[in-house]
C-alpha cells in the first residue's frame, strides 16, 4: 500500500508538471500579445491577417480583444506588447505619458449610422451630425456603447458637434448599455433603435432584423487606426523586437495590401493609409 | 500453572466528564490468563472502564498500568468496519502493525478462516450479517494476537445463534494466549463465560469475586437486586 | 432562423469541426487540470481540518464553507490583478495564457473540494475514531485510511469541482482574454458568438457543454448509488 501511494503521488506530480508546461509557450520570443478592440476582432480582420503574419515573420500573434480604454490600460500595465486601437486622442495621450513608443497610423474604416428600416426620425443622408440631431429631435430610440471604446468616443464627438448631450439629459430614448459592438447591435435590433456602428462589425453582423444603414459617407465618420509598441523602458519584459517586426509588417506593402484585401460580401472594410517609410 | 504476570492495574482511578462522575475510585488488577466479566446495568460505567484500560479515556485521577496500545485490542458492540472487503478489513490492521506482503494476506486469510468467514473473503464487509460482522472484528483480533482483549458488550445486538458463535470465538482467541476482559449486562452470558466477576454499580466496583461465589451468594444489595431483576 | 442555426450546429458537431474540437479540448484540459490541482491541495487540506483537534477547526470550516461561494468573476478579477505584469505575480507571465486560466480555476474550486472533503472525512471519521485510536494509528495512517474510506464521496466532490470549473465563464474570460486559437474555451466562446449574433457555433458548444455537465452529474449519481448498495 505504501509503494502504491508513493507511485501514485509521483505520477500525479508528473501529470501536473505536464499540464503546466504544455500550456506554456515554448518558443517565447515568437509569440506576441496585441491588445486591440472587440470591433476590430469581430470584423474578422485578424483571422485574415494573422496567418500571413505568421508566414512572413514567424510570429504567433495573440489578440486580446477589449474596449479601446481597456486595451490601452492593458498596455499601460505591460500586459500586452503592442496596442492596436482606433482613438487618436487616447492613443496620443498614451504615447505622451510614456506608456508607448510611437503612434503609427495603419488604416481607417468608417462608422455608419444604422437604424430602423422605415427611418422614423428621418435621419438619412450623408451628414452624421444632422442625422443625430434628427434622432434627438424625434426622441427616437438610440443605443449607445457607453464603454469608453473608440466607437463610443466617436459617438460622443458627434453629439458634441451637434451641441447636444443626451448622456447628461438621461432621457428614456437614449440607452447607455456598456456593451461591446456585437451585443449593442443585438440590443438595437431587438429594440428597433438607431445605433452608431463600425462598418466592419455591421457587415459581419447576422442578427439585423429590421435594421439598415441610414447615414454614411460623411468624412467625419472615418475611423483612424493606430498601432503603438508598448514602451520597453517601462516594462522590461515587453517583446520589443517581435512587436516592432509586427508593426513593420502592418505598414509594409505586403501588410497594407493584405488589409485592403479583406472583404466581406465583396465589400472592403479597411482602407490602409500608412505613411510610406 | 500459567505464568501469572500482572497485565492490567488500576489504582484509585476516577473519571469525571464535565460535572458527571462516570467512574469513582476504581481498584482493579487483572493477571495474564484470567477471564474477567464486568457485569452491571446500563450506565454503570462498564464501557468507560474498558475505554480507560485501552487509553481512549484518560483517568481524571488515579494510576493506570496497561499493556501498550499495540498489544491490546478493543471490540465494540457495533464493530467499526471499513468500506472494503472482509479480507481487506483484516489486512488493514495487519498493515497498521507493520506486517508486509505476502505475510499480510496469508495471515489475514488464516484469521478469517479461523473465524468461519473464509468463504466470504471478497465480500464487502457491510454485506455481512450482524453476527458475521462481529466475527470479522474477532478475525482482526485473531490476526493481531494481542495480549489483552477488551470486549464491550460484543453480543448485545445479536440473536442467540450468532451470540453463541461469537462466544466460542472469544474463547478460541483466549486459547491463543489472549487475556479476556469483557463487559455484559446479560446475566446468562456472564454465568456461561465468567471465571471472575467484577460487578459495577454507579461507577464503583461493588463486588470483585470468583464467578461461582458471586452467583451463589452476592454480597451487595445492588448485585442481589440486579440478579433478581434480569431474566434470560 | 433558430432552426437553421440548430441545423448548422448539428452539422458542426457531427463533422467534428476543428475549431469546435480545439475549444472543447481546451475547456477539458483547463478544467481537468484545475480539478487535479484542487484535489492535490484541497483533499489533504480538508482532511487536516477534519482531523485537527484545535479550536481553529470551526473557524477553518466556516472559512472553507464561505469561500465555496466566491463568485467566479470576482476570482477572475483578483487573479487578473495578481497576474498582471504590474501585479505581484506578473513575472510568471501567466496572464492571457491557459496556465493562468488553470490557476484561476484552481483557486475557484479548491475551496469546494476542501470543504466537501472536510465534511466527508469528518463524517467517515465519526464511526471509526475510537477504533483507530484503539489501534494506535498515527495521524498520517488515519488520513490515508479516511481518504480511501471516503473515496466515493471524495470522487463526487471532485466531480462537483470539475462541473463548476467547466461551466464558469467569469474567471476564465478575465484571466484568459478569450484569445482566438489560444484561450478560448466553451463558455467564453458561447458568450462571444452569441453576442455576435452568430449562433451555430454557440449552439453546438452549448449542446456539448450541457451534455458534459449531465454526464458528470450522472457519473456522480452512479457512484453514490454504487456505494450505497455495496458498502452501507
Amino acid at each position: 500500500m505504501k509503494r502504491i501511494s508513493r507511485r501514485l503521488v509521483l505520477s500525479l506530480c508528473a501529470i501536473s508538471l505536464g499540464a503546466l508546461t504544455s500550456t506554456a509557450s515554448f518558443a517565447q520570443e515568437s509569440t506576441l500579445t496585441v491588445a486591440s478592440t472587440t470591433s476590430t476582432e469581430q470584423s474578422g480582420l485578424f483571422g485574415h491577417l494573422l496567418p500571413q503574419v505568421q508566414k512572413a515573420t514567424g510570429i504567433t500573434v495573440k489578440v486580446v480583444a477589449l474596449g479601446t480604454g481597456q486595451a490601452l490600460d492593458v498596455g499601460r500595465r505591460g500586459d500586452a506588447d503592442v496596442v492596436f486601437v482606433h482613438d487618436q486622442v487616447a492613443e496620443e495621450k498614451f504615447v505622451a505619458e510614456g506608456a508607448g513608443v510611437e503612434r503609427i497610423a495603419v488604416m481607417y474604416n468608417d462608422f455608419v449610422l444604422v437604424g430602423p428600416g422605415d427611418d422614423p426620425a428621418k435621419a438619412a443622408g450623408k451628414d452624421i451630425v444632422g442625422g443625430l440631431k434628427a434622432v434627438h429631435a424625434n426622441k427616437a430610440a438610440f443605443v449607445s456603447r457607453g464603454d469608453k471604446s473608440g466607437t463610443h468616443a466617436a459617438e460622443l464627438r458627434y453629439w458634441k458637434m451637434a451641441n447636444l448631450d443626451p448622456a447628461i439629459e438621461k432621457q428614456a430614448w437614449y440607452r447607455d448599455t456598456g456593451f461591446g459592438m456585437g451585443p449593442a447591435l443585438n440590443t438595437a435590433a431587438a429594440m428597433n433603435a438607431y445605433i452608431l456602428a463600425d462598418r466592419g462589425t455591421w457587415l459581419s453582423f447576422k442578427n439585423r432584423q429590421n435594421l439598415k444603414i441610414i447615414a454614411e459617407g460623411d468624412a467625419k465618420l472615418f475611423n483612424q487606426y493606430g498601432v503603438i509598441l508598448v514602451n520597453p523602458k517601462k516594462h522590461a519584459h515587453v517583446k520589443a523586437e517581435a512587436g516592432q517586426k509586427f508593426i513593420n509588417w502592418l505598414v509594409s506593402a505586403e501588410g497594407q495590401a493584405m488589409i485592403a484585401g479583406y472583404k466581406i460580401g465583396g465589400e472592403q472594410l479597411f482602407f490602409p493609409n500608412a505613411v510610406k517609410r | 500453572m500459567r505464568d501469572q504476570s500482572m497485565l492490567l492495574s488500576l489504582t484509585a482511578v476516577s473519571v469525571s466528564v464535565a460535572s458527571t462522575r462516570l467512574l469513582a475510585d476504581i481498584d482493579l488488577v487483572v493477571q495474564s490468563g484470567e477471564r474477567v466479566v464486568i457485569l452491571g446495568a446500563n450506565g454503570a460505567g462498564k464501557s468507560t472502564l474498558l475505554k480507560v484500560c485501552n487509553g481512549l479515556i484518560a483517568p481524571s485521577k488515579g494510576d493506570l498500568i496497561a499493556p501498550p496500545v499495540r498489544q491490546q485490542a478493543l471490540i465494540f458492540q457495533r464493530p467499526a468496519l471499513l468500506r472494503r472487503t472482509v479480507i481487506e478489513n483484516v489486512k488493514f490492521v495487519l498493515a497498521a502493525r507493520g506486517v508486509l506482503e505476502p505475510l499480510r494476506t496469508s495471515q489475514a486469510q488464516q484469521a478469517i478462516d479461523a473465524c468461519g468467514l473464509g468463504a466470504m473473503a471478497s465480500r464487502p464487509a457491510f454485506a455481512l450479517s450482524g453476527g458475521e460482522q462481529q466475527r470479522l472484528a474477532l478475525a482482526r483480533v485473531w490476526a493481531c494476537r494481542p495480549s489483552l482483549l477488551l470486549a464491550d458488550e460484543p453480543t448485545a445486538n445479536l440473536a442467540p445463534a450468532a451470540m453463541r458463535d461469537v462466544e466460542n470465538l472469544l474463547l478460541a482467541v483466549e486459547a491463543l494466549g489472549t487475556t479476556l476482559v469483557l463487559t455484559t449486562h446479560n446475566i446468562a452470558q456472564a454465568k456461561r463465560l465468567a471465571r471472575r466477576i467484577v460487578f459495577l454499580d454507579g461507577g464503583k466496583v461493588v463486588e470483585d469475586r470468583p464467578a461461582a461465589e458471586f452467583f451463589a451468594s452476592p454480597n451487595s444489595a445492588a448485585a442481589r437486586t440486579y440478579l433478581a431483576g434480569e431474566s434470560l | 432562423m433558430l432552426y437553421d442555426a440548430g441545423l448548422a450546429a448539428l452539422d458542426l458537431l457531427v463533422q467534428g469541426d476543428a475549431t469546435l474540437r480545439d475549444i472543447a479540448l481546451l475547456s477539458l484540459r483547463v478544467s481537468a487540470s484545475a480539478t487535479l490541482f484542487a484535489a492535490l491541495i484541497g483533499l489533504p487540506l480538508g482532511a487536516w481540518v477534519a482531523l485537527s483537534t484545535t479550536r481553529l477547526r470551526t473557524s477553518f470550516a466556516v472559512l472553507l464553507n464561505t469561500s465555496m461561494g466566491l463568485p467566479p468573476v470576482v476570482v477572475g478579477l483578483g487573479v487578473y490583478l495578481l497576474l498582471s505584469r504590474s501585479g505581484p505575480l506578473g513575472a510568471l507571465g501567466w496572464l492571457f495564457t491557459p496556465t493562468g486560466m488553470i490557476f484561476a480555476q484552481t483557486l475557484l474550486i479548491t475551496p469546494i473540494v476542501a470543504a466537501l472533503a472536510r465534511q466527508t472525512i469528518e463524517d467517515a471519521h465519526v464511526g471509526l475514531a475510537e477504533w483507530f485510536t484503539s489501534l494506535g494509528l498515527t495521524r498520517w495512517q488515519r488520513v490515508k485510511a479516511l481518504l480511501f474510506e471516503a473515496r466515493f464521496s471524495l470522487a463526487v466532490a471532485l466531480l462537483a469541482g470539475f462541473g463548476r470549473a467547466i461551466a464558469e465563464v467569469g474567471a476564465v474570460m478575465m484571466v484568459g482574454g478569450n484569445i482566438a486559437g489560444h484561450t478560448r474555451v466553451m463558455t467564453t466562446t458561447i458568450a462571444l458568438e452569441t453576442s455576435k449574433g452568430d449562433l451555430p457555433l454557440a449552439l453546438a458548444l452549448g449542446v456539448l457543454l450541457v451534455a458534459l455537465v449531465l454526464l458528470v452529474n450522472g457519473v456522480a449519481q452512479i457512484l453514490k448509488a454504487w456505494m450505497e448498495r455495496r458498502h452501507a
